[in-house]
């Protein structure tokens, strides 16, 4: 019985593979990074290296079989950084979707399902951080705050919520008038109660859409501000803070800047691709304007 | 439509005031005293005083507000602590510059992302559909200053191809004046009829625009194709298909038709953020233009020429999107009406 359950699963993932085959390597690089992360005191030959140890007799030594991505200028082995950086750049994501969904779905929400006054009011402030391009607002914010890691996570956190106030709101008034809120409405259900059982469960799928398309961004963002030096500092693993530190010596050395760049690209674009691929097979009506 | 558009404007004001708000609030966050950041760490109280009463500190806070806001809209941005200047002269001087990048990556974008997003939907689900979707998000998913730093390392350093960094090779600016009309040396040298200036400042052009247009061309071909799919389900579609007009036909003409509103929106959305990603790209081509001042007074925590940069990109945005809106009205009666 369960063996037979085992097979049509693994036969729909087979199957929605060759259907859908940038969805499938998305997520298997998406799930590949996550595991990296998770086990980088594993994989990575030097772990010590990810911190602020210094190896001044083996600086800026190009890739070779004992440091296949080369050495830093400290002489810390690249490879176990950039394996580090993984924890950095993930959890910095994670971070910053879990605070924004957590301000812009209640509002949006909140605005979609009262509408009048309370949406005018929402969507306008919505309008307001809308208008500022992400890496913009969170690099002015930064730069008033300090650079740190904490600091770019908020700063982060504060452009990018107004897009899931966006997305819940036309969800929840999609709902509204329909009969099944109608009936809880009927019944007495209690306001709260309806929002959070009824109204939110409906707002899922493309929640689930946009969060795995914005992963993506979110590092992008975040390794762009540690690059101009307001966000991880020195002995950070960050990918951005990495490239940065190589410019100096990318003509000559240009592992340092290589590496940790194609860990940004391949990250960001495996949670691009599965964005891509679940919005396409999850939620196809919806049209990409961003 | 009329009305449409009055109603527009009056949205767009709403947002331009809450922008300045949110731009008092971050130059308000700045850890310490601004007045002892004014006159310096070893001020006596008495200065200290004197500095609070200058900024206008000691003032209740909305009537700050509203000296910043009527500030900002009489063209007093403050001054870049950095350059001493006034901060909308600073960025005055460096616009030409920078939409001279920008406009060129824009047109850049439009021309090659276009056609991709056209032959995508056209062999939808092919090999064509497959790698032009796989190249936006490439292109999408790019880290502009590591591009850009890839590309000074391949075509500069390893081939030889093109210069490294400037907006034209100062020797041949000096053995060709120009005479300056814009201060963007291309159309200048073109009013010139300066050869040797057009061609570096062409070749100079090459790699930065590059950079700056993979995301808006990566991003407008996805809307292409998106809103062209779209369109083939519709009567209008089927129509031209039963009355037995060519493929080709069906999507260059038809089509095509569907995607003008779509594309005028995502342009207006990504031309402000290009502007934002000049920021991590002219400091590393040596462009003389806002991002290369945005980076320099990062560097040196010059907040007012931060804010000034951020609110002014963030007014680009908002005028960019009222443009298009109705833009669209005029173009779609259906917008206006709804």
């Amino acid at each position: 019985m369960s063996e037979v359950a085992i097979t049509t699963r693994s036969r729909g993932v087979a199957r929605l593979a060759r259907k859908n085959p940038l969805l499938a390597w998305g997520a298997l690089v998406a799930a590949a990074l996550i595991v990296v992360a998770l086990a980088a005191p594993l994989i990575a030959p030097h772990p010590q290296d990810a911190g602020s140890t210094m190896h001044p007799a083996a600086t800026l030594q190009s890739p070779s079989r004992a440091h296949p991505f080369g050495t830093d200028m400290y002489g810390r082995d690249e490879l176990s950084r950039v394996v580090y950086g993984a924890r950095v750049s993930l959890s910095v994501a994670g971070l910053v979707l879990i605070i924004a969904v957590a301000i812009g779905v209640p509002l949006g929400i909140a605005a979609g399902y009262f509408g009048g006054v309370v949406d005018n009011i929402i969507m306008r402030v919505t309008d307001v951080f809308l208008a500022f391009p992400a890496l913009l607002l969170s690099l002015a914010l930064v730069s008033v705050l300090g650079p740190s890691v904490r600091n770019a996570v908020l700063a982060i956190s504060v452009t990018w919520w107004p897009w899931y106030t966006r997305l819940a709101r036309g969800q929840a008034a999609s709902v509204r008038g329909r009969q099944f809120i109608e009936s809880c409405r009927a019944l007495g259900v209690p306001r709260f109660r309806m929002l959070w059982r009824h109204v939110l469960p409906n707002s899922v799928t493309p929640l689930i859409v946009q969060v795995s398309l914005d992963a993506g961004g979110v590092i992008l963002t975040a390794a762009a501000l540690s690059f101009l030096g307001l966000g991880a500092q020195d002995p950070t693993p960050e990918w951005g803070l990495m490239v940065s530190q190589g410019q100096d010596f990318f003509t000559t050395q240009w592992w340092l800047v290589t590496f940790p760049g194609i860990a940004i690209l391949i990250t960001a674009m495996a949670f691009n691709l599965m964005g891509d691929g679940l919005r396409e097979v999850l939620d196809p009506k919806r049209v990409l304007t961003r | 439509m009329r009305a449409y558009i009055l109603k527009r404007i009056g949205l767009g004001l709403v947002v331009v005031l809450g922008v300045v708000l949110v731009t008092f609030v971050i130059a308000r966050l700045v850890p310490g005293d601004p007045a002892v950041a004014w006159v310096g760490l070893h001020a006596t109280p008495r200065e200290i005083q004197q500095a609070r009463h200058t900024l206008g500190l000691d003032r209740p806070l909305y009537a700050q507000i509203v000296t910043y806001v009527k500030g900002v809209a009489s063209g007093n941005w403050g001054t870049s602590i950095h350059t001493k200047r006034p901060v909308l002269s600073d960025i005055g001087s460096r616009a030409a510059a920078s939409l001279e990048l920008v406009v060129t990556a824009m047109l850049l974008a439009l021309a090659l992302g276009i056609p991709l997003g056209l032959v995508s939907a056209r062999w939808h689900g092919r090999l064509p559909d497959l790698l032009v979707r796989l190249g936006a998000v490439v292109g999408v998913s790019m880290p502009t200053f590591w591009m850009a730093m890839i590309l000074q390392l391949v075509f500069f350093q390893r081939l030889g191809l093109l210069p490294v960094a400037g907006e034209y090779d100062p020797s041949v600016a000096y053995l060709n004046p120009l005479v300056l009309y814009t201060h963007v040396p291309v159309i200048d040298a073109l009013l010139n009829g300066n050869w040797p200036m057009l061609q570096s400042s062409l070749t100079h052009l090459v790699m930065p625009a590059v950079v700056v247009a993979a995301y808006p061309m990566a991003v407008i071909a996805r809307m292409v194709r998106a809103s062209i799919l779209d369109s083939l389900g519709e009567d209008h579609i089927r129509m031209v298909r039963a009355l037995g007009f060519s493929e080709r036909a069906v999507f260059g003409r038809f089509a095509l038709k569907s995607t003008l509103n779509p594309v005028l929106a995502v342009t207006a959305l990504v031309f402000a953020y290009s502007l934002a990603s000049t920021f991590l790209v002219e400091a590393i081509f040596d462009w003389p233009g806002l991002g290369m001042y945005a980076a320099d007074s990062i560097r040196s925590l010059d907040t007012p020429a931060i804010i000034g940069v951020t609110l002014l990109v963030a007014l680009v945005y908002v005028g960019s999107n009222l443009i298009v809106d109705i833009a669209q009205a005029i173009i779609d009666p259906r917008i206006r009406l709804n």
